[in-house]
C-alpha cells in the first residue's frame, strides 16, 4: 500500500514538472504538489487521502472519553471516533492541521507495545500515552511532546485534603511515594510540606498506606494519579496537578511514527503550531483539569 | 514426746534406681543425729526428701507430728521452718555475703531490711565472719563460704537443720573452723541431722548414729557403741575401711 | 607490646597500600569516599538516625523484658502447663522463621488497613512492635540457654530457703542467667540497631533511606558511608563497654562452689 502511494506521489511530481512550472511563477497554492512537503498533498499516507491514526484498545479516559464503538468495545473502552477525551481531542486537532476533516480520518487498534517496534506501520502516526525514551526512539520516530507530564496529589474522598485548592493548602498534610522519583522532588521542593515524607519502595506500598490513612496524599505522575484514583482506589480522587519542580527530568508523551517518516515534521509542525496559539492548553485544561476533575494547583 | 522429725518407711527412686528402700529415722528435739554411709548410700537424697526438695515415692515424713509430705501441704512454708546446707556451700554468686544472708528473711519471711540485716550481722559476727560482710563469694575461702551457707540457712530461725556433707568439699585445713561452728550449734540445741564422712566428730557430738546401707538404715545406736562394736557385718567392713583410709 | 603496635601498622600499611594502588580505585574513591557529597549529605542522615535511635532505644526496653516472660513460660514445668510451654515454642518458631522484613511489612502496612478505632495508624508503631515481636523470639531463647546453664543447685539452695518458684527465679536465676549471655544478648541488640532500618519499608524515612534517596538524588554512593560511620559510633561503644561489664562480671561466676 505505502509504495503504491509512493509511486502515485511520484508520477503526479513528475507529472507537475512535466507541465512545467517555468522560473518566476509562483506555485498554485491549492490542491497540487508545491514546495511544502507537508501540504496535505504531499503526505505520505497508509492510505492516500485518509489519515489513519492508531491507539491502543482498551482506550482509556480521561485520554479518550464517551460512548464504546467499532472495535473499541467492552467495559471502560471508548470509542476514539468519539473526538472526546485528552488524547482524542489532540489527534483530531493534529489533523485538523495537517488539513484533514473529520471525515477523512480513520483509526486502527495497535497494542502499546508494537506502536514503537521497528519495521513497516500500518498507521500514520499513533498516540496512547508514550512516554519519550531513547529506546523506543531507536526503532521509530516520536515526536515532539503533546503533553508535559506533571505531578499530581492523590487522596481519598471526604478527607479534609481533598478539598484543597490551592498549593499553599497543601503544606500542612502528610505526603508521600515512591523512592528515587520525580515526584518526591515535588513534594520536597514545591509542596514543601511540614510534616515528614514518607518514601516506599513501590507505588503499590504507598498506595496501601494511603488507604491505611498513614499518609494523606500520594504524589506521583498525573496519568498514574488518575489510574489510581479511578480504577484502583474505590473512594479516590485527584486533589489536583502540581507545578514541575525546577530539577528532574521532564517526562512527556509523544507520539510514535514509522522511523524516519516524513510525517514527522508535519506532525511536530502542527504541535508547534497548536501550542503557539493555546490550542493544546485548551484541550489540557478541559479534558484534564475539568472532565477529569484534576484543577491545577498554584 | 513427739520427735522432731519422723521418717517412716520412705521409699525413693530415681529412673529405674530404688535409692531409699524403706527408711525409717527419728530425730528428737534438740538431738543431733548423724547419718553414715558409703557414697551413693542415699545419705543426700534422704536429706532432700525431709527438706522436700525431692517428693518421696512411698511412706511418710513428720515435722513436729505433722506430715509434710501430704498432699496440699505448703512446701515452701514447711521449708522455711527447715534449714539445709549443701555440700557445694550453693552461695548465690552474684550477691554479697550480707545479701547472701538476708534474702531468705527479707522476700520469703517478709522481713523489714533494716531488721534482716541486724540479724545478718549478729549472726556473721557470732561465727567470725563479720568482716566479710561486703564481700562476694569468689573472695572467700571454701570454709569461709561454707560458714556464710550456715549463717544463711540459720538466718531464716528454723527449727531443724540439715547437714548434708558439709565438710567433703573443703582442704583438710578449713574443716575444723565448719565442726566448730556446727559444734557450736548442737552444743545450743538445735535439732539437727547430719549426714557426713566425719567419724570423729560424729562420735563426738551425735546423740545417735545410723548407718544406711543400700536405701536401708542398717544400725543404729549410740555413737560409742556403733563405732566400737557395731553388730551387723556391712557395718564392721564399711567402718574398717574407713579406719584404713585413716578417717577416724 | 611494641611487636604488637609493628606488626598492625605493618599490616594495614600493606592493605592500605594494596587497595590505593589497585586500578580501580579513583573512581571507587569517587562513587563511595567523596568528601563533598559527604559533608552535604551528612546532617539529612544524621537527621534521620534519630529515628532508628529512638525505634532502637523503645525497642529494646520492651524486648529484654517480654523476652525474658516469654523463656519463663516456656520453663514452667508440669503436665498442667502444657498449653502454655506449646504457645511459647510455636511463638518462636513462628517469629524466628518468617524473615523480620515481612513481619516489619505486613504489620505496618496490614494492621491499620483494617482500620480499627483506637489502633494506632503510625508505621513507627507497627514497625517497632514488628521488631519486637521478631527479637524477642531470639532473646527468649538466648535467655532460655542462660537460666538453663544455671546450676540446678542454685535453684535447689534458693528454694530450700523457702523462696516461691518465682522468687528463685526473680533473685537468683536470673540475674545469673542474664550475666552469662551478655554476649549473644548484645549480637541480638546489634542485629536490632541495624534492622530499624527496616521501618523504611513501611514509608518513614530513616538513616538508610535517607541515603538511598541521596544515593538517587547523586547518583554517588557516599552518603551510605554517613549511614556506616553513624550506625559505628553507636555500636561500638556498646561492645566495649559490655566487654568491660563482663570482664568485672565474669570472676563472680568462678565461686560458691557451683560445678
Amino acid at each position: 500500500m505505502r509504495t503504491r502511494a509512493v509511486a502515485m506521489a511520484l508520477v503526479t511530481v513528475l507529472a507537475a514538472a512535466a507541465c512545467g512550472s517555468s522560473k518566476g511563477t509562483t506555485a498554485s497554492p491549492a490542491g497540487s504538489a508545491g514546495s511544502n512537503p507537508c501540504a496535505k498533498g504531499n503526505l505520505t499516507l497508509v492510505t492516500p487521502g485518509q489519515l489513519t491514526i492508531g491507539t491502543d484498545n482498551p482506550a482509556f479516559d480521561p485520554y479518550f472519553q464517551g460512548p464504546t464503538g467499532h472495535e473499541w468495545k467492552g467495559q471502560f473502552n471508548h470509542d476514539p471516533y468519539n473526538d472526546q477525551g485528552f488524547e482524542d481531542a489532540t489527534a483530531y486537532a493534529v489533523a485538523e492541521q495537517l488539513g484533514f476533516q473529520k471525515s477523512d480520518v480513520n483509526w486502527v487498534a495497535v497494542p502499546f507495545n508494537n506502536s514503537y517496534k521497528p519495521g513497516p506501520k500500518n498507521f500514520d502516526f499513533y498516540l496512547a500515552q508514550v512516554s519519550y525514551s531513547p529506546q523506543r526512539a531507536q526503532g521509530a520516530d516520536l515526536s515532539d511532546s503533546y503533553y508535559d507530564v506533571q505531578q499530581a496529589v492523590v487522596a481519598l474522598q471526604g478527607t479534609p485534603i481533598a478539598n484543597v485548592t490551592t498549593l499553599a493548602g497543601l503544606k500542612s498534610y502528610r505526603f508521600g511515594t515512591q523512592i528515587g522519583t520525580t515526584s518526591y522532588d515535588v513534594i520536597k521542593s514545591v509542596i514543601q510540606p511540614t510534616q515528614s515524607t514518607q518514601v516506599y519502595d513501590t507505588l503499590n506500598a504507598a498506595l496501601q498506606a494511603l488507604k491505611n490513612k498513614q499518609i494523606d496524599g500520594l504524589v506521583v505522575d498525573f496519568p498514574t494519579a488518575y489510574y489510581m484514583a479511578n480504577v484502583q482506589l474505590s473512594n479516590g480522587t485527584v486533589v489536583g496537578i502540581l507545578p514541575s519542580a525546577d530539577s528532574g527530568s521532564k517526562e512527556h508523551f509523544s507520539m510514535v511514527l514509522q522511523k524516519g517518516s516524513p510525517l514527522t515534521q508535519c506532525v511536530n509542525g502542527a504541535l508547534s503550531a497548536l501550542r503557539a496559539d493555546g490550542t493544546l492548553a485548551q484541550i489540557q485544561d478541559r479534558w484534564l483539569n475539568q472532565a477529569a476533575h484534576a484543577p491545577n494547583l498554584q | 514426746m513427739t520427735a522432731a522429725i519422723a521418717i517412716e518407711g520412705v521409699h525413693k527412686s530415681f529412673g529405674s534406681v530404688e535409692v531409699l528402700q524403706g527408711v525409717d529415722v527419728e530425730v528428737q528435739e534438740r538431738n543431733a543425729v548423724c547419718l553414715i554411709g558409703a557414697s551413693g548410700s542415699g545419705k543426700s537424697t534422704l536429706l532432700r526428701c525431709v527438706n522436700l526438695l525431692e517428693p518421696v515415692d512411698s511412706g511418710r515424713i513428720l515435722v513436729h507430728g505433722d506430715e509434710i509430705t501430704a498432699r496440699n501441704v505448703d512446701a515452701n512454708r514447711v521449708r522455711r521452718r527447715i534449714g539445709i546446707v549443701f555440700q557445694a556451700f550453693n552461695l548465690f554468686p552474684h550477691m554479697s555475703v550480707l545479701e547472701n544472708v538476708t534474702l531468705g528473711p527479707r522476700k520469703a519471711l517478709k522481713a523489714p531490711k533494716r531488721e534482716a540485716t541486724d540479724r545478718a550481722t549478729e549472726l556473721l559476727t557470732r561465727f567470725g565472719l563479720a568482716d566479710k560482710r561486703d564481700e562476694y563469694p569468689d573472695r572467700l575461702s571454701g570454709g569461709q563460704q561454707q560458714r556464710v551457707a550456715i549463717v544463711r540457712a540459720l538466718a531464716m530461725e528454723p527449727d531443724i537443720m540439715l547437714l548434708d556433707e558439709v565438710t567433703s568439699a573443703l582442704d583438710p585445713e578449713l574443716v575444723g573452723e565448719v565442726l566448730g561452728v556446727i559444734r557450736d550449734l548442737a552444743q545450743s540445741g538445735m535439732t539437727m541431722l547430719i549426714a557426713t564422712h566425719e567419724m570423729g566428730f560424729a562420735r563426738e557430738i551425735a546423740d545417735r548414729v545410723c548407718f544406711l546401707d543400700q536405701g536401708r538404715i542398717l544400725e543404729q545406736g549410740p555413737p560409742e557403741r556403733i563405732f566400737t562394736d557395731p553388730v551387723e557385718v556391712r557395718t564392721q567392713e564399711f567402718l574398717r575401711r574407713i579406719i584404713e583410709a585413716g578417717r577416724m | 607490646m611494641a611487636t604488637a603496635v609493628i606488626s598492625t601498622v605493618v599490616v594495614f600499611t600493606a592493605i592500605g597500600l594494596a587497595v590505593v594502588n589497585s586500578p580501580g580505585w579513583p573512581s571507587v574513591r569517587e562513587a563511595f569516599l567523596n568528601g563533598e557529597i559527604f559533608r552535604a549529605s551528612f546532617p539529612d542522615i544524621a537527621r534521620a538516625f534519630v529515628l532508628n535511635i529512638k525505634i532502637f532505644l523503645v525497642a529494646e526496653a520492651v524486648i529484654l523484658v517480654f523476652a525474658l516472660a516469654i523463656a519463663v513460660l516456656r520453663s514452667l514445668p508440669g503436665p498442667v502447663f502444657f498449653p502454655i510451654r506449646a504457645i511459647a515454642i510455636i511463638y518462636t518458631d513462628v517469629f524466628r522463621g518468617v524473615p523480620t522484613i515481612l513481619v516489619v511489612t505486613m504489620l505496618a502496612l496490614g494492621v491499620p488497613g483494617l482500620q480499627l478505632t483506637g489502633i494506632p495508624v503510625s508505621a513507627v508503631f507497627w514497625a517497632a512492635v514488628g521488631l519486637i515481636l521478631v527479637y524477642s523470639a531470639y532473646v527468649a531463647e538466648v535467655y532460655r540457654a542462660g537460666i538453663e546453664s544455671v546450676h540446678p543447685s542454685q535453684e535447689a539452695a534458693a528454694r530450700s530457703l523457702g523462696l516461691s518458684r518465682l522468687q528463685t527465679l526473680r533473685y537468683v536465676i536470673v540475674p545469673q542467667a542474664v550475666r552469662r549471655v551478655i554476649p549473644p544478648l548484645l549480637n541480638d541488640f546489634i542485629g536490632l540497631q541495624k534492622d530499624t532500618a527496616l521501618v523504611a519499608f513501611a514509608g518513614p524515612v530513616e538513616a538508610l533511606r535517607q541515603a538511598g534517596i541521596d544515593e538517587a538524588a547523586n547518583f554517588n554512593f557516599t552518603p551510605y558511608v554517613c549511614t556506616a560511620v553513624l550506625f559505628l559510633a553507636l555500636t561500638i561503644p556498646l561492645t566495649r563497654t559490655t566487654d568491660w561489664l563482663i570482664a568485672r562480671d565474669r570472676r563472680r561466676r568462678a565461686a560458691s562452689g557451683v560445678a
